[in-house]
């Protein structure tokens, strides 16, 4: 099938995502300063650029290109975002065996989101990039159910992921160090939720949605 | 002899230098290595720090025990962990409880012969905030 996602795919999606995280790296900071340590912004700028730059012609596809993400992003960002992403990525991989069909992409975020409870050990409700994963993962499972393409997957998965980001203003943290501000946590979009969506959205502009 | 070395993870070098000099203080005869900060001096923890720091004890021939400050640093050493060789994990195992009464706690216990178990243990330190 044509409309299948490939490491051009991959490649495309990756080179873009550093671009938005580049763009939005204060926005990301700002977001951080209030409720964290302010590094998300930074970290993620400096993570993607590393991995960016590790993309080369040697890479045989898509799995190879999300295990360079996964590997770089661990070494390279110092915050809770390098095992939460490398981890994500890592697993995300190991479900992304050839070419992508609807049916892998969910398989995909659905190992994503895995990974990330299974390394930060949050459930949804707590302010954190769970609360934008699994909107996700549940947007991207109604689509595929529904006979859509990888691509409109993809899409209905992003802005199920930039909703949940949303979503999670109102919330009070109790994961991760904005927990340590109690009720003053309440007010703020979570930093990784919000790169989530990001990421996500450019997986899908890359697949053409 | 002691058996077990200890890594100590903090998001800030000076910090688990800190306590590196601090626990090795009624441990004389203990390793302990620090991976504070990131690989480019910021704040932060490093997969690759931590990684080396295991990797130098394990040489050395001793077991090791693994301490963190706060929790994104303790999902850095799970990942660490999980990237480790099968045959590795009995010997490399993370005790989470507070960084300085737990690397005390933890580095006396090895310095009188603890093993890895009693060690880990020991750096949970619950009794000390009791």
């Amino acid at each position: 099938m044509t409309d299948n996602l490939s490491l051009a795919w991959a490649l495309a999606w990756i080179r873009s995502a550093q671009a938005t995280l580049e763009e939005h790296r204060m926005e990301l900071i700002d977001l951080d300063r209030a409720i964290g340590d302010g590094d998300h912004g930074e970290n993620m700028s400096r993570g993607f650029k590393a991995v960016v730059a590790k993309l080369d012609d040697s890479i045989p596809d898509v799995q190879g290109v999300l295990k360079v993400v996964a590997s770089t992003l661990m070494s390279t960002v110092g915050g809770a975002a390098g095992p939460l992403y490398g981890t994500a990525f890592m697993r995300a991989a190991k479900a992304a065996d050839g070419d992508l069909d609807s049916e892998k992409v969910v398989a995909m975020i659905a190992a994503a989101l895995e990974g990330i409870v299974a390394r930060g050990k949050a459930t949804t409700g707590e302010k954190t990039m769970v609360d934008a994963w699994t909107p996700a993962l549940e947007a991207a499972t109604a689509a595929k159910d529904s006979g859509a393409s990888p691509a409109a997957v993809l899409r209905a998965a992003a802005d199920a992921a930039a909703a949940g980001a949303e979503a999670t203003i109102p919330m009070q943290a109790t994961k991760g160090r904005a927990s340590y501000l109690g009720e003053r946590s309440i007010g703020h979009k979570d930093p990784g939720s919000t790169s989530t969506a990001y990421l996500l959205d450019e997986a899908a502009k890359a697949a053409g949605a | 002899m002691s058996t077990v070395g200890l890594v100590i993870v903090s998001h800030s070098a000076k910090l688990a230098d800190g306590v590196v000099e601090l626990a090795s203080q009624m441990a004389r005869d203990v390793q302990l290595r620090a991976a504070g900060g990131t690989d480019d001096g910021r704040i932060g923890t490093s997969f690759d720090k931590v990684s080396a720091a295991i990797a130098e004890l394990r040489e050395a021939g001793l077991d090791v025990a693994i301490l963190t400050d706060l929790g994104s640093a303790t999902m850095t050493v799970d990942s660490v962990l999980e990237f480790l060789d099968e045959d590795e994990t009995a010997h490399v195992k993370f005790s989470d409880g507070p960084l300085v009464e737990g690397a005390v706690s933890a580095a006396v216990t090895a310095q009188v012969g603890g093993d890895l178990d009693a060690v880990v243990a020991a750096g949970r330190a619950r009794e000390l905030f009791a």
